[in-house]
């Protein structure tokens, strides 16, 4: 047995201890997004934890009460940061969810749904089908003019398709069809997407360096399910602000999901499944003598493959690999705050505010890196904002099936920005960011989001 | 008794129409995680926790209560260490949680005002722009709201200098029990008449709920000095601790941490203390920048001279925030230590802290059980930390038995069985020993004033005959 790895009594998801760390001292209520919006206690982390424990003695029926709660944690993890005592939150939401999965039966419709958000966002050919209509939009200019200022950009132009004046007879029949089935969820789903999207990213397969040297040490790049077909620039810009800084990248073949969206679903089977094809992928493509690092372009992918060694410990097979190649993963910001960086030049000057994605801050510990790069970038003025790494509510898929508390914790992220006085903010995830861009549009802000390698990779475009 | 009435189903549906559908909890998984506060020996999960937003529904909700004869537990962040919101034997919860709004801040007359959910710290950080603060910091200053530290009294570690919640609060906005809402001090501290709003801090909820309390703010001090000194056994700490107090200083803050603390906090944050060292001090004074080097240094030596093996200044304010971030969160680092522990609270003349000290040793041994020590030592406030595992039905009562011989012992010692965290449910039994009988029934006709059919949180505080963690009142449970 590895060491830590306690045992979970039968029938349960956790070992006991993990529950014992938990003094009840309640110092994690504070940093608990959810209990800050809702003043519930069963909505905060001591009251989770509470509750988990319940439902495993068996003091507490698995009902819809119960599972309410829990599906309600955004998965932050913001209680780890805040827990004296060292309570493994994340270990235990992340054993609870399977388990309720197992035991559970929800109402039909909301199991399609969860179904189909994880299924749709982790398969890549699904993903790009689904956006080909918006791409078509932007590419013929037009979604934009289909929606007044302010107003969501997705769903906007979805349901606004039909009224549409440029666009071809087909697609207006098909938007028309499409429109009233566009529930709250999807539209809040849609809602999220960029004011326009950027071309999808091909994956770089042979890495490269700036200046075609073969030396310089090379790096495995995972992008994610996601962030290539939404945010095709950033995982350019990844490659691109490596490159700069003499590191050569490239996606392994076989490198898909991590298994993450999945895991946060309860879906462990299926996140196995993924994050099995990836760790693969990655150990075949690790030559004998030099292992490269291996660097995330989203943070959730980062923490969550950081984690691998939890996730494959009962797969003997792979268990070992699954812990080396652990060990390899750094978020690009952490490998590129590790050494001098190649100087950016300067920017307008602009105040700016950061915001911390929990899986950075919270699940990586990584504070100090992105800010340093920020700092480094000459014209950018860091300012201070409330809560800078309280959850803004996208939490992988949260916003999708949470739409409501979505919602209240990205108008709070708003507010503090507002006060905070920045003219842009940065954040080192694209999840966030699209979450604080689309927060900002519906409160009417025009104050932009980037990722902090846009930045970066703006800045040296102007070295 | 009119204190075991549980809330009827009708009075669930009146409560919901006051505060709404989502401000009354019914279900018994949302109700289950209110059956303790920081105190987990013993359990009670309410009948029904309503969540008011606003004085008004504050005053609606406790006048409900208060017609059909239902008593009430009020609860703040649930982070208190004595049960004091423990749901039994009332079963309505009425939590302010939701009440959460600082309604104003008041830079020229440093002041402000805040309802009773608001946490502790929100109120410094409202007021930092300005160079302000408010002093009364417990440890879970992150966590715990300002209702719960009227209720409490609270202090911390600055109280050496400054005082506790009660020395800082100008006024009070208190429901009584039928829903009448009164207002206490008149916002500027001029102690005109009795002060009222000075029985109703430390009052555990007994006087019904207050729902704003209006603060005083002080400039943050000129200049801070924060230093770290390390000694090879907890007798010589105490005996620097004494010197340094006769020496006619005033330190903003003097804390010890034992071995076992250390350890902990040390594996929690790495501030690099040394894990070998027998104690630590944390002292802090403030003031004046000129006259605080010589201070320092006039410590520093008292320390060494009472066999200090090093004396270490905070370089700067982040070192400085690692120290007390270490020091506050010392009680949830010691999880680490064990299973479960429980906290102690209690006081002696400063003097008499060496023998206190060995006075818990002896304890430790006799019943068989490690004990950690952290405490405000400059004021005398010991924080005797009982590690045991709950699973243990037998280990558990040992450390149960355990708490009790430290507060007899502190008696003994001329002290007082609770310092900062409030009699709560814990130490019923410990304040019939403090107090004679005459004591408590005038204690009583205080509260009576206030809550005459004893409806705001009943069964806590006072000893009720015969009653102790052994015998328990209806629905109340140890978790053994
Ligand atoms: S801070 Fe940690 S130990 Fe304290 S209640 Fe929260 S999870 Fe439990
Ligand atoms: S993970 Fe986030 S939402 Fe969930 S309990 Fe912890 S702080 Fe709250």
């Amino acid at each position: 047995m590895p060491p830590g790895h306690c045992a979970t009594p039968p029938g349960g998801f956790a070992p006991v201890e993990r529950f014992l760390a938990c003094v009840h001292c309640g110092l994690c209520h504070s940093a608990c997004p959810t209990y800050l919006a809702l003043g519930t206690e069963a909505d905060s982390p001591r009251g989770r934890i509470h509750l988990m424990r319940a439902l495993q003695e068996g003091r507490l029926a698995l009902d819809a009460d119960a599972v309410r709660h829990l599906d309600l944690c955004l998965g932050c993890r913001g209680c780890e940061t805040a827990c004296p005592s060292g309570v493994a939150y994340g270990q235990l939401i992340e054993a609870a969810r399977p388990w309720i999965e197992e035991r559970y039966r929800r109402p039909w419709r909301e199991r399609a749904r969860r179904r189909v958000v994880v299924r749709v966002l982790t398969t890549r050919w699904l993903l790009r089908a689904l956006l080909a209509p918006l791409r078509l939009l932007d590419r013929l200019g037009v979604r934009g003019q289909l929606r007044p200022e302010g107003a969501g950009t997705g769903a906007g132009a979805y349901s606004r398709l039909g009224r549409g004046a440029r666009v071809g007879g087909a697609f207006r029949a098909i938007a028309r069809t499409l429109a009233p089935h566009a529930s709250a969820r999807l539209a809040a789903m849609l809602d999220l997407l960029p004011a326009s999207l950027a071309p999808r990213a091909v994956l770089p397969r042979e890495p490269a360096s700036v200046d075609g040297d073969a030396a310089a040490p090379h790096l495995h790049l995972v992008p994610g399910c996601v962030m290539p077909e939404l945010c095709g620039d950033t995982v350019r810009n990844t490659a691109r602000v490596l490159a700069v800084n003499g590191w050569r990248s490239s996606v392994p073949r076989g490198v898909g999901c991590c298994g993450a969206l999945a895991l946060h679903a309860g879906d462990r089977a299926a996140a196995l499944a993924a994050a099995r094809c990836t760790l693969d992928a990655l150990v075949a493509a690790t030559p004998a003598e030099n292992a490269p690092a291996i660097v995330a372009t989203a943070a959730g992918c980062g923490a969550m493959m950081k984690s691998w060694g939890e996730l494959f410990a009962d797969d003997l097979a792979r268990a070992a690999a699954a812990r080396t190649v652990a060990a390899r993963v750094r978020d690009a910001t952490e490998l590129l705050a590790q050494a001098p960086l190649s100087p950016p030049a300067a920017l307008s000057p602009r105040r700016v505010a950061y915001h911390d994605p929990c899986h950075l801050a919270h699940a990586q510990g990584i504070r100090e890196a992105p800010r340093a790069l920020l700092a480094a970038v000459p014209g950018l003025e860091l300012v201070g904002m409330e809560d800078e790494d309280l959850c803004c509510g996208s939490a992988g898929h949260y916003n999708v099936l949470q739409p409501v508390m979505a919602r209240t914790l990205v108008e709070r992220k708003v507010a503090a920005i507002r006060a905070s006085g920045a003219e842009l903010v940065v954040t080192a995830n694209a999840g966030c960011a699209l979450q604080l861009e689309a927060g900002l549009r519906a409160a009417g802000l025009t104050i932009p989001v980037r990722h902090l390698v846009d930045v970066l990779a703006e800045a040296y475009a102007g070295s | 008794m009119s204190t075991t009435i549980a809330p009827p189903p009708a009075l669930a549906r009146e409560l919901a129409a006051i505060v709404g559908a989502d401000g009354v909890i019914t279900d018994l998984a949302a109700r289950t995680v209110y059956e303790c506060d920081g105190f987990t020996l013993e359990r009670a999960v309410p009948d029904l926790v309503v969540l008011p937003r606003s004085t008004e529904e504050v005053a609606r909700v406790l006048r409900a209560a208060w017609r059909t004869g239902v008593p009430f537990v009020p609860r703040g962040a649930g982070t208190g260490l004595a049960g004091g919101c423990l749901a039994a034997p009332a079963r309505l919860v009425v939590g302010t949680s939701r009440m959460r709004t600082i309604r104003a801040v008041d830079v020229p007359n440093r002041r402000v005002i805040a309802e009773a959910g608001v946490v502790n710290a929100e109120v410094s950080r409202a007021v930092r722009a300005a160079g302000l603060h408010y002093v009364p910091d417990p440890s879970s200053q992150s966590a715990c709201t300002i209702g719960g530290n009227v209720a409490e009294n609270s202090g911390g570690p600055h109280t050496l200098k400054y005082g506790v919640t009660a020395n800082h609060v100008l006024a009070l906005e208190l429901v009584l029990p039928d829903g009448d809402v009164v207002p206490l001090g008149d916002g500027v501290g001029d102690g005109l008449g009795y002060d009222l709003a000075g029985v109703v801090c430390g009052a555990e909820g007994t006087t019904g709920i207050v729902t704003a309390a209006t603060l005083r703010v002080v400039p943050l001090p000129e200049a801070v000095v924060t230093l770290l000194a390390v000694f090879a056994t907890v007798a010589e700490a105490t005996t620097a601790v004494s010197a340094i107090i006769a020496a006619g200083i005033v330190p903003a803050a003097l804390e010890m941490m034992d071995r076992t603390i250390v350890a902990a906090v040390e594996a929690a944050f790495r501030v690099g203390f040394p894990t070998d060292a027998g104690a630590v001090l944390i002292i802090e004074i403030d003031g004046d920048a000129a006259g605080l080097a010589m201070t320092a240094a006039l410590i520093a030596d008292l320390c060494r001279r009472h066999g200090a093996s090093g004396v270490r200044r905070a370089a700067d304010e982040a070192e400085r925030a690692a120290l007390w971030k270490s020091r506050k969160r010392a009680f949830g680092a010691v999880g680490r230590l064990s299973p479960s522990y429980c906290t102690q609270d209690g006081v002696v003349p400063r003097t008499r802290l060496p023998e206190i000290l060995v006075r818990i040793e002896e304890a430790g041994l006799r019943h068989g059980l490690r004990i950690g020590n952290v405490f405000h030592a400059g004021d005398g406030n010991i924080h005797p930390i009982v590690l045991y595992d709950e699973r243990d039905p037998e280990e558990a009562a040992r450390a149960l038995a355990a708490g009790r011989d430290i507060l007899r012992a502190c008696l003994e010692l001329g002290g007082s069985v609770t310092g900062e965290h409030g009699i709560g449910v814990e130490k019923m039994v410990e304040l019939g020993l403090a107090f004679t009988a005459d004591d408590l029934a005038l204690m009583r006709r205080v509260r009576g004033v206030f809550d005459p059919e004893e409806r705001a949180n009943p069964g806590k505080i006072f000893p009720t005959p015969g009653a102790c963690v052994e015998q328990r009142a209806p629905r109340r449970q140890a978790a053994l």
